[in-house]
């Protein structure tokens, strides 16, 4: 993670969460596992739980309580694809990437979504409304090509359809941010 | 039975089970709405003590979900909605007939309805072994799954075998290892039981990770019990007292069903101290997986269980004598684990008869891509891979043809056309370059094209290469240059020979099965497409019309209207024409967006 990363972690831990009620949760969170050995998964895991994301300072906390180098913990975090050391938007587009999405139509999927979110896959928008992701599989590939909002399902997607949905989200965001009636038409 | 024989609910003291599939497929598609409104239907009809909603796990059928299956004749129901089931529900009040034949499964070929489910020709040819449960039983109900035999084959084997025994019983079943490398399930009982320690443990693998495969899951989420039950077994067969079950956390559901199993199986004392009055004790704890592919091989997984990174380690020693916690440890996979409870059950004898040569019982195929009839799928070993993508899968859908099945996810094969009458087993999908795998199996047609879909296995497994090891860590990474370079029209000759150099290279020298396996994908469809690389590298073409850079966009003359719309939203202005006159795209220009293609009401606008 580079510097600007993390002050911007930093920024939005501020901002957004309550330290000192986190603070509560993470110690009882550690003093739940503090016997087991093996629980520096399940101790992240309940930790994203509380703030959507591994906050620097949780980190460390957990690091020292578990009496183990915060290099360590660090290790462990990157390793596995979900944990999230910055914060997510609010909302979370997932795309799946499984064979059969593959070979259904997810590059295109993709594209559409890109395009109409303006962000890559990985990429968060600047006003947190959005982050895309791309998954390996969720396994419902009988509904493939999926895509998944927040947990809600899209499935047998076609491109049209797709747009459809993307430009959807694209507007309840501008809706939200006040920059849009909500009848707008395209400006086109 | 006949469609048209009213079964007389009236007269009747039975209850009407109606089988809603709450697997995540079907349940992703709407069918917790559908089983509720059958449910307040039924009461508003006055049938609710005659109507007993199931929610189950998968039936298989996922292509056709939300699947409602009613009566024990199995009146099938595809594509369920909620107004369907106000109908089904209004119909039997009324006549006390199950079936409402205009929402009935229409054979493809004939057009004439088919009313039970077994009767469907995807089912016809299965043999649910793992699977008996799925789609019966509401997996959140133990006396469901009693009522079906569930524990049955625990009790029989605390009652009537040694656990030496019982360890030449799973021998003589000749079940091998479901999740990939099919090692005999009973021999590695044996490692385990006869490694020194007083300390064992029992693991099973439930960390499905291969994209386009669901079976695990589907066997979690419909029928639990059934894993459990054959962890206790093997725990008791190896001398163990705690097992773990380790579960991809992408499966909430499945995590859900399988703490509520556990909790079901202790207070029925199925789990916990002195299993069924035996003295014999044991118990599961469930440990939810983070993300990580290359926790399926064993001895990452046992590090990820530890709290440690993922990283696999080198063998030996083995897990059977130094394992979780330095331990004997036994890792068996969910649907191997489904199998010893059905051989418990039934005996050794039974689950041989079942398959051919080396390859005894069934397998679970999670039959996806360009195939009609898409969905989780069990047959007996040895059947051919044709039967069971046409007879099953109905082959592709109408004016596609299948150009390959790729067997065994990231870490297996692309069969092509002409091998489809391989049967399926061990050796014979191994001496075509494919595996038996896990149980993905994925149909393309023409429209795919084989080196990207090379590429796409490729990038997968660099992606999830943990980098210990050197080969699998860059050997992957430039083997992945390599084949993007030829589907981005920078493939040059003498590229196909170097990627064959490196992926024999990355499969001797990688440390664990992922880096061993990765460059299948690619060594298979050099095997059996090498023309179509060599088109890609000399041609500059990709006859699938898939690889953006090495295809066009065309304007088919016959089609356009000319009505300016695609014009209209070409964002670099690259077509041209007049209003009412056929247009055309210049190529030079062009930036391969799709606006067009997409934008065009008469679909004139293809990619070649």
């Amino acid at each position: 993670m580079s510097e600007t990363e993390t002050q911007k972690v930093c920024c939005k831990e501020d901002q957004g969460l309550d330290t000192a009620e986190l603070a509560a949760e993470l110690a009882a969170i550690l003093a739940r596992h503090a016997d087991d050995p093996g629980a520096l998964i399940a101790v992240l895991q309940e930790t994203q739980r509380l703030a959507g994301y591994l906050p620097r300072e949780a980190l460390r906390e957990i690091a020292r309580a578990r009496r183990t180098p915060l290099s360590h913990v660090y290790g462990v975090a990157t390793f596995y694809s979900q944990f999230h050391l910055r914060p997510r938007g609010d909302r979370v587009v997932r795309i799946c990437h499984g064979t059969a999405c593959h070979v259904r139509g997810a590059p295109e999927v993709t594209r559409v979504v890109t395009e109409e979110l303006g962000i890559k896959i990985g990429e968060t928008t600047d006003d947190m409304a959005f982050t895309l992701e791309s998954v390996a599989c969720v396994g419902c590939c009988g509904l493939a090509p999926v895509m998944l909002v927040d947990g809600v399902t899209y499935g047998q997607l076609d491109v049209s359809e797709t747009r459809r949905i993307a430009s959807r989200l694209a507007e309840e965001a501008a809706i939200a941010r006040g920059e849009a009636a909500p009848s707008a038409e395209d400006a086109e | 039975m006949s469609a048209h024989a009213p079964v007389e609910i009236a007269a009747s003291g039975d209850t009407i089970a109606i089988r809603v599939c709450t697997g995540s497929g079907c349940a992703m598609n709407g069918s917790l709405a559908v089983a509720d409104r059958f449910e307040n239907a039924a009461e508003a009809a006055g049938l609710g003590n005659r109507i007993r909603v199931v929610r189950t796990g998968c039936h298989g059928l996922c292509e056709r979900g939300p699947v409602v299956v009613v009566g024990e004749t199995g009146i099938f129901y595809p594509v369920a909605t909620e107004a369907m089931a106000d109908a089904i529900i209004e119909h039997i009040a009324s006549t006390g007939d199950l079936i409402v034949e205009e929402y009935l499964f229409r054979s493809p070929e004939t057009g004439e309805p088919v009313a039970a489910y077994s009767d469907v020709p995807f089912n016809a040819a299965q043999r649910r072994v793992v699977l008996r449960n799925c789609g019966v039983i509401d997996p959140e109900d133990i006396d469901d799954a009693l009522a079906r035999g569930a524990y049955e084959g625990l009790r029989r084997v605390l009652h009537d075998f040694e656990p030496d025994a019982l360890i030449e019983e799973m021998k003589a079943s000749g079940l091998r290892g479901r999740g990939g490398a099919g090692f005999s399930t009973g021999q590695k009982w044996r490692f385990t039981r006869d490694a020194p320690g007083e300390t064992k443990y029992v693991i099973c693998n439930a960390d499905e990770g291969d994209p386009g495969a669901f079976m695990d899951r589907s066997v979690i989420e419909g029928d639990p019990h059934s894993v459990l039950e054959g962890m206790t077994v093997a725990a008791y067969a190896i001398g163990a007292t705690s097992g773990y079950v380790y579960v991809r956390a992408e499966y909430p559901l499945a995590v859900r069903r399988l703490r509520k199993a556990i909790e079901q199986a202790r207070e029925r004392g199925f789990l916990g101290q002195n299993v069924l009055g035996s003295g014999f004790s044991f118990d599961v704890r469930i440990k939810e997986g983070a993300g990580a592919f290359v926790c399926g091989e064993e001895t990452a997984l046992m590090a990820s269980i530890e709290g440690e990174r993922g990283m696999p380690r080198v063998r030996p020693p083995f897990p059977a004598t130094s394992g979780l916690w330095g331990k004997p440890t036994c890792i068996n996979n969910v649907e191997t684990l489904a199998n010893v409870s059905w051989i418990a059950a039934h005996g050794a004898e039974e689950y041989a008869a079942m398959g051919t040569g080396d390859s005894r019982g069934t397998k679970v195929f999670a039959l996806t891509g360009k195939v009609r009839y898409s969905g989780l799928v069990e047959v007996p070993m040895g059947m051919t891979v044709r039967d069971l993508v046409f007879g099953i899968g109905g082959g592709c859908a109408e004016g596609h043809t299948v150009k390959a099945v790729q067997i065994g996810g990231p870490s297996g094969g692309c069969l092509p056309e002409h091998l489809m009458d391989t049967t399926i087993e061990y050796g014979t999908l191994a001496a075509v370059g494919a595996i038996v795998g896990s149980g993905g199996m994925v149909v393309v047609d023409e429209k795919t094209c084989m080196v990207d879909f090379a590429r796409y296995f490729l990038s997968f497994t660099q992606d999830e290469s943990c980098g210990k090891c050197v080969p699998c860590r860059i050997g992957t990474k430039r083997m992945l240059e390599l084949v993007t370079d030829i589907t981005e029209g920078r493939g040059e000759e003498g590229d196909i020979e170097k990627l064959e150099r490196l992926a024999r290279d990355v499969q001797r020298a990688s440390l664990c099965g992922l880096g061993q396996t990765a460059p299948n994908p690619v060594l298979t469809t050099i095997r059996y497409f090498r023309d179509e690389y060599e088109e890609h590298i000399h041609d500059r073409t990709c006859r699938a019309g898939h690889c953006v850079e090495l295809s066009r966009y065309v304007i088919d003359p016959e089609l356009c209207k000319g009505c300016a719309v695609c014009k209209k939203h070409c964002p670099v202005g690259a077509i041209w024409g007049k209003v009412k006159e056929v247009h055309d795209i210049s190529q030079d220009r062009c930036i391969k967006c799709g606006q067009c293609q997409e934008s065009c009401p008469f679909d004139a606008i293809s990619r070649v």
